[in-house]
């Protein structure tokens, strides 16, 4: 028997997480992630979970302190946002390169100068290439089953890598919505206790984060890259796992909506992707041939599923709530190289977007389709990005002081 | 409180190292291990002792080890004791050995935090004064007036001008059980700190002196007599503190041993 409540986004996240009954837990508190750990805090605090709790001096010791957890064979969480994010660089890259399988949630926050605390994917997008597998949600019934899946990925014994559930803060972790719970004896079922392949035993001493040069660090960065693609199917198989237990089905690395005889098809990720299907919804309904591709894993970049999901399409909307300055959005990039080479492949149009929560709602989506319809009519003129929503009388040219 | 009287004759840090000759470190890691014994898991931040312990496929150590990065060794070891709690694996002690760069400079933060927060680690610090592993830039453990590559004596500058830092009195302002400074120059009594720091449970802490013949330029085979005038010109203090108290005090014999 499952309970249905109505749930903030972080609360729901809390208790998916204490329901996958972690060891070792460490906590700092940035916005707008704080909530999910101080939820966590709580069922430690009423003895409803029995984990290690650590209150640590910084995001980099949070993010070390699971590292040298997961090492020592303990199933390990935290979570963080923008800043918080960045100063953990360092040390996401590291676990990863030792494969040390934590789990925790990037709340998506963008990231300063300027320093605000509005949603966008910049945070997380920074760690786009460390290795860590990296999956999106849309809501908050989405990420509470997103992080039971993402201990089994982690844990797998051909993975044995960290996984982090993105976010959208505000948007997700501090709105109420409609979240059914799973069984406490479904989850264990689902995801037995941490069973790690190799671990700090003194039973069997061995040396852990040695020195590797020119003669191991290509084929160490090739054994990820493999777990990386081996994920994509492991990943698939264990969310199909979880949709026979919970009943809730969410497609595979990518959903694919209303893409089926769609000319142009929205590629997103996040919570935008909820107010798309809006859009499309509309659009269709006055006889636009509209659809979204939803990305769920980033990292592994699944772009297989996508191809076969757009490959009829005439041109794709990339809606980006990110940047790479001085050149495009990273999605953007991400499906122009990989859709390069196929003789058929729909044209790409990158589109910035919500940027430092720059509200993107239904008529925002209105205004990018009707613009790419326009650069579609007119011979695909969109080479740069389209910033969608961009107050130019504003723009400052020193930076804001 | 349990008694750790046994030195281990067993070897846990054996040789085949790439350590420069006449390593103070790695000597005063070989006794360490053999005071504390094979149940640890030893967490050593980056410097000379992991460069020198850990190329691929290659290691000295006898215990499980563990390095991650520069600036978070109090951390990591952190989350090594918080697993042992939490699976109950409680014979198993965590013991960090880092250089003075990691100590002093870029991991003082997360070395602050374990220490307030009570963590079940002894922090180990190897002090060889400066950054070897990169060839002996000043870090904040470089005494007075020492020459460096980054703040060398030349005609306008005496090298460095500022004062060490006191990092075992930091140390016991965290009020913090057990606080003790050795050399590797007096073995037995650096066996006997770790030993007895390992009878405390939470975060405890040794400072050890371990003279660097590569960077400081004196011959190989003088190393421990090096540490020993270090400590008989009264430039290394040796004592302990309990409870932020200090409980012992290692007398200097003869003054006046340093001519030049």
């Amino acid at each position: 028997m499952s309970v249905v409540k109505v749930l903030e986004g972080s609360e729901a996240v809390a208790l998916a997480v204490k329901a996958c009954r972690p060891h070792v837990i460490s906590a700092y508190p940035i916005s707008p992630q704080t909530h999910i750990v101080e939820g966590l805090a709580r069922f430690v605090a009423d003895g409803e979970l029995d984990a290690e709790y650590v209150r640590v001096d910084s995001e980099f010791s949070a993010a070390s302190v699971i590292s040298g957890a997961s090492a020592a064979g303990s199933r390990a969480y935290t979570a963080s946002s923008s800043q918080g994010l960045l100063l953990m660089s360092e040390v996401l890259y590291a676990s990863c390169g030792m494969r040390l399988p934590f789990v925790m949630t990037g709340v998506n926050r963008t990231v300063s100068a300027p320093i605000s605390i509005q949603v966008d994917h910049q945070d997380t997008m920074s760690l786009r290439d460390c290795g860590m597998i990296q999956l999106f949600v849309e809501s908050s019934q989405e990420a509470y089953d997103t992080h039971i899946a993402a201990f089994k990925i982690a844990e797998d014994p051909r993975i044995i890598l960290p996984v982090m559930v993105c976010m959208d803060g505000w948007v997700l972790t501090h709105s109420y919505e409609r979240v059914t719970l799973s069984e406490q004896e479904d989850v264990d079922r689902f995801l037995p206790s941490f069973r790690p392949v190799d671990f700090l035993d003194v039973k069997n001493p061995k040396t852990w984060g040695s020195i590797g040069e020119e003669d191991m660090v290509m084929e160490l960065r090739y054994s990820v890259q493999q777990a990386l693609q081996y994920a994509k199917g492991r990943i698939k198989e264990i969310f199909k796992e979880w949709a026979e237990i919970s009943g809730r089905d969410y497609g595979g690395l990518i959903e694919s909506y209303r893409t089926g005889d769609a000319t142009m098809i929205l590629v997103a990720m996040g919570s935008m992707a909820g107010t798309i299907k809006e859009a499309v919804d509309a659009l269709r309904a006055e006889g636009e041939k509209v659809g979204l591709v939803k990305i769920r894993s980033y990292r592994p970049f699944p772009y297989e599923e996508i191809w076969e999901a757009v490959k009829g399409a005439e041109i794709l909307a990339v809606v980006d709530a990110n940047l790479s300055l001085g050149s495009e959005g990273a999605v953007g990039m991400d499906l122009k190289a990989k859709l390069y080479g196929h003789p058929d492949a729909p044209r790409v149009v990158d589109v910035i977007a919500g940027l430092g929560g720059r509200d993107v709602n239904e008529s925002r989506i209105r205004e990018i389709v009707g613009r790419v319809k326009e650069a579609m009519n007119s011979g695909y003129s969109l080479r740069e990005p389209y910033w969608a929503g961009l107050n130019e009388a504003i723009v400052p040219t020193g930076g804001v002081k | 409180m349990t008694k750790n009287k046994k030195t281990h004759e067993e070897e846990l840090f054996v040789s085949g190292h790439r350590a420069c000759h006449g390593c103070g470190m790695a000597l005063s890691v070989r006794h360490i291990l053999k005071a504390t014994g094979p149940d640890v898991i030893v967490v050593t931040p980056t410097g000379c002792l992991e460069t020198f312990t850990s190329p691929y496929g290659y290691s000295p150590w006898q215990v499980p080890w563990i390095h991650h990065l520069f600036e978070n060794g109090p951390s990591i070891a952190t989350g090594v004791a918080a697993a042992l709690r939490a699976q109950k694996r409680e014979s198993t002690r965590v013991v960090g050995i880092g250089g003075d760069g990691s100590t002093f400079d870029i991991g003082f933060g997360a070395l602050s935090g374990m220490l307030e927060r009570g963590d079940d680690v002894l922090y180990i610090c190897v002090d060889n004064g400066a950054y070897m592993n990169t060839g002996g830039q000043r870090s904040g453990a470089t005494p007075l007036y020492a020459a460096t590559t980054t703040q060398p004596a030349g005609k306008a500058s005496f090298g460095k001008m500022e004062k060490k830092k006191n990092i075992p009195v930091i140390v016991a302002a965290h009020g913090v059980p057990y606080v003790a400074t050795a050399s590797v120059a007096y073995v037995k009594d650096l066996q006997k700190k770790v030993k007895k720091a390992m009878e405390f449970r939470g975060p405890r802490y040794i400072h050890v002196d371990t003279p660097c013949p590569s960077v400081w330029g004196f011959p190989s085979d003088q190393t421990l007599e090096v540490g020993r005038l270090g400590v008989q010109s009264g430039l290394i203090p040796l004592f302990e503190m309990e409870e932020g108290k200090v409980t012992h005090v290692r007398k200097i014999k003869k003054k006046g041993l340093i001519a030049d």
